[in-house]
């Protein structure tokens, strides 16, 4: 008895609790990452259908586990016992067959209900105005091409807002440079992952504009934990003016003309690209408009002088197991390549 | 009948030195030595793979820890999974099978005893070999110390490319090596069940533990050989040259998910389905009555068996397979939550009208019932894939399997070792420390494993070293870790009940829980040649019979 009757009072308070703490320790809204915080088609769909995964289970959850503590608690010994064995029962086929037949309708229904959201959010066709990105996993940042408008970028994704009467969504291609990874951004859509040989897709089509976070969800190596990611929403317009600045080459700003001799005659060039330079190497993320980003290292450090600084002569700090090495340039050499990555908006 | 049985006494030869005694424990061939071997092998394995759980949880209490580098962390993680999978569950329940089925079935030993031992030894050694990597891992290279591959290794990061040194050797050795030796013990167990029954136990006379070890040696065969073939595959790619894994080369690393789960989600029953057979002995003697739909529950141990091998691909729903192929293993793995709803309402069944007592066995028995009912449900939330492109991978994944694994599986075993005790050691075991054991690991269990479920619905990934702050992820992280030190308390007061109730337990006698099967009809501990008369018998609970001769359960069954 004292096992039963109290371990349905700690399963009951343990609930209790999570419920009251959940409400307590709220993200705030642009950080949170919650899965029912639905902000684009797929993850709405998932949600829709979440809730009705939610209800059925709660229910079976419910009745059997009331079935479970009223035989516990009512079939335990009691005091003062007479000793003698209870009725000797095998078994009943009627009742082995309705607990047989329910679920299986159950399961049934559950089915249902599940293959129509499989097929809509998979199987969901290529609108015309559908911008087309290209994302590939590095370890541990992620490279975004748009190919139809001759854009890169890294770790911070652009997208438009989509207006559900004119719908703008965003097809994504996912591959991979290197091993596994998982492109997660659970308030704009399920995760898929990306795989080396491998060409997977996904798409979302955001309703509100705003900044979305996910991270990489498929473990991709030793820094797999600060492989975060980053989705822009704008409106149709910010987007436009986004994509304008992005295609432009860097500006060979004449105040930072060292640092630029710097940036090409140092390893830099065989891992990164800044257009219009000699660099072009695609190992490491694209810095023509560096400056245009809020994070470096995919998210694991603000993009701020002292930063980039850091990260430089020592991304290990920053990021262990990063596999950008440390460039250990002199004080002077550093301020200068600073200062011209600065320049890079 | 069984009352001839009633064994001669045991012909042990009294105080001998240590070291023939010990060298008595390495040659020996005799099951029950062997069981408890692999017992005692697990368990230390278990507390070693829990402190390397510790190690984790204590990273994770608050963001941006420093207690423990990435590399370090994800060695942790890869360590965990792939010691409490392989070297504890899996021979820790071969242990209880090597131990029971021969007694349960009035045999005197296993069908091939000297191929029990070499299992045995195998396993063992796989266990080793995996620990060896923590000083042979680094190879030539120095690079690194145990595999860090995670414990499902997906390729290609278990290539020579991404995995310099020999620590993904190790693993892949370790993992081959012992997935020999529990070929070995499902071939045994099989065979011995099949052919070795003593007179009158047909089939459908079999205790149910018998059963359900069957079933489970069928599914080791048919799921171990595939990653046993992926384990040689993967060393043909490392060391003569082989494509199939590495992508660099245009190999692919879809497949090596599948080789893998087409034997990591039959595996999850072939831990479960011995754990349901100790529920299913234990829970009739608790209550008093026999199992509920003998019958049916065999039927749907069968069910289970044959469509685990149809569901794996339910762990690669975000891998990007077709519409068809998702929908076709969403409706396997929903409908596989059927025959384990039998059980469950079987096992209820069973406590309905009893009079139930509860002991240490039953209470970790009934613990396993509330909480594999709840890892059903998230199973079936995952099962519906939309949903797992959501949780997959996430911390609710983790808090799921661990549901299944701790939750239902360890609880049972848990359950099993207070169980079995007396006949294996021929004492009792102290019932105050076993509460405390209980209650301990209950609140810890709930603690950690209620509360992991909800960062992962906030969006925090598995395996990851760290994470930001400001995501709502802190509290649950800090309350799981709290949980862990209940759960250790709860394991520590366990070891410490077992070894004391080793020496200063009371005797146990034949029967101390007034049970059925005929493992109780015999001396605790039983002598080696296990029953000096084979048995015969005329229903699945002989000792009933006995005990009733008014009335027998073979005039109803």
């Amino acid at each position: 008895m004292v096992g039963s009757g109290a371990s349905v009072a700690v399963l009951l308070a343990v609930f209790c609790l999570a419920a009251k703490l959940s409400s307590a320790a709220e993200a705030s809204p642009s950080q949170s990452l919650s899965i029912f915080k639905p902000e684009s088609t797929p993850a709405d769909s998932i949600f829709r259908l979440s809730l009705l995964v939610l209800a059925i289970t709660g229910c079976i959850f419910l009745v059997v586990f009331s079935l479970l503590a009223y035989s516990v608690v009512k079939y335990r010994r009691r005091a003062g016992d007479n000793g003698r064995e209870p009725p000797q029962v095998y078994g009943s086929n009627q009742v082995e067959l309705a607990w047989t037949v329910i679920p299986v309708l159950i399961v049934l229904v559950l089915f249902l209900a599940t293959a129509r959201v499989i097929r809509s959010v998979q199987d969901s066709p290529e609108p015309p105005g559908a911008i087309r990105v290209i994302a590939i996993g590095h370890q541990f940042w992620w490279e975004f091409r748009y190919p139809d408008l001759g854009v890169v970028t890294a770790n911070e994704l652009h997208v438009p807002l989509s207006d559900p009467s004119h719908p703008t969504p965003t097809f994504i291609t996912l591959l991979s440079s290197d091993t596994d990874h998982s492109f997660w951004v659970p308030r704009l859509a399920g995760k898929t992952d990306l795989i080396p040989n491998r060409v997977n897709h996904t798409w979302i089509d955001p309703h509100e504009t705003g900044l979305y976070l996910g991270q990489c969800a498929q473990y991709c190596g030793t820094q797999h934990a600060k492989m975060l990611l980053s989705v822009y929403v704008d409106s149709r317009e910010r987007f436009d003016e986004w994509v304008e600045q992005e295609k432009k080459p860097a500006l060979g700003d004449p105040a930072a003309e060292e640092g630029r001799q710097i940036f090409e005659t140092t390893a830099c060039v065989n891992c990164h690209t800044i257009s219009g330079t000699v660099a072009d190497g695609r190992f490491g993320p694209d810095l023509t408009h560096l400056m245009s980003r809020e994070t470096i290292a995919s998210g694991a450090a603000p993009n701020t002088r002292e930063y980039l600084q850091s990260w430089i002569q020592d991304p290990d700090a920053i990021k262990p197991g990063c596999l950008m090495p440390a460039m250990k340039l002199n004080d002077h050499d550093l301020d200068a390549l600073t200062t011209y990555l600065l320049t890079l908006r | 009948m069984a009352s001839e049985t009633i064994a001669l006494g045991t012909v042990d030869g009294g105080a001998r030195p240590i070291g023939e005694r010990l060298h008595d424990w390495v040659v020996t061939v005799d099951h029950k030595r062997l069981g408890i071997l692999y017992i005692v092998y697990s368990l230390v394995f278990l507390v070693i793979g829990g402190i390397e759980a510790t190690i984790m949880r204590i990273q994770l209490i608050v963001p941006h820890n420093h207690f423990v580098s990435p590399q370090v962390f994800n060695r942790m993680f890869t360590m965990h999974g792939t010691t409490m999978i392989f070297f504890v569950a899996m021979p820790i329940l071969f242990g209880f099978g090597t131990y029971l089925v021969p007694l349960m079935i009035g045999a005197r030993d296993m069908a091939f005893p000297r191929l029990n031992a070499f299992s045995f030894w195998m396993t063992a050694f796989g266990g080793l070999l995996l620990y060896f990597s923590f000083i042979g891992g680094g190879g030539l290279y120095g690079a690194g110390s145990a595999p860090d591959v995670g414990w499902f290794a997906y390729a290609p990061l278990t290539s020579r490319a991404f995995s310099v040194g020999h620590s993904t050797d190790f693993w892949t050795l370790a993992l081959l090596v012992s997935g020999v030796g529990s070929i070995g013990t499902a071939v045994n167990f099989i065979t011995t069940i099949l052919c070795m029954r003593c007179p009158g136990m047909t089939l459908g006379k079999m205790p149910l533990l018998a059963w359900l070890n069957l079933i489970t040696g069928g599914m080791v065969i048919l799921a171990v050989s595939p990653l046993t073939a992926a384990q040689i595959m993967l060393s043909i790619d490392r060391y003569l040259g082989g494509h199939f894994f590495d992508t660099q080369a245009g190999g692919s690393a879809v497949l090596w998910m599948h080789f893998f789960w087409i034997f990591g989600h039959p595996e999850v029953y072939i831990l479960i389905v011995p754990s349901f057979a100790f529920a299913s002995e234990i829970i009739p003697v608790f209550s008093r009555k026999p199992i509920f739909g003998y019958p049916v529950m065999v039927a749907a141990t069968v069910c289970i068996g044959f469509i685990s091998f149809s569901v794996w691909a339910h762990h690669m729903f975000t891998v990007g397979m077709s519409s068809y192929g998702n929908t076709f293993f969403t409706i396997t793995t929903m409908i596989i939550a059927v025959p384990t709803g039998i059980k469950i309402f079987n096992w209820i069944g069973t406590m309905w009208g009893g009079k139930i007592m509860f002991k240490a066995p039953m209470l970790f028995c009934i613990g396993f019932l509330f909480q594999f009912l709840i890892a059903g449900l998230t199973g079936i939330m995952l099962g519906a894939s939309p949903f797992d492109w959501q949780l997959g991978n996430s911390y609710f994944v983790v808090a799921h399997f661990h549901y299944v694994i701790v939750g239902g599986i360890l609880f049972t075993i848990f359950g099993a070792f207070y169980y079995w005790f007396p006949k294996m050691s021929g004492r009792m075991y102290s019932e105050t420390l076993a509460k405390w054991h209980f209650w301990l690991f209950l609140i810890g269990f709930h603690l950690t494993f209620d509360f992991m479920h909800i960062p992962g619905v906030l969006g925090m990934p598995r395996r990851i070293y760290t994470y930001e702050p400001g995501r709502g992820w802190e509290i649950w992280n800090l309350l799981v870790t709290i949980g862990v030190f209940f759960q250790a308390a709860g394991v520590l007061v366990f070891v410490f009940n077992l070894l004391r109730s080793l020496r200063k337990g009371d005797p146990a006698g034949n029967d101390p829980w007034d049970a059925w099967t005929l493992e109780w009809s015999t001396t605790s501990p039983p002598p080696e040649y296990n029953f000096a008369v084979t048995p015969a018998v005329n229903s699945r609970r002989p000792l009933w019979d006995l005990k009733h001769p008014e009335d027998p359960d073979w005039k109803y069954e």
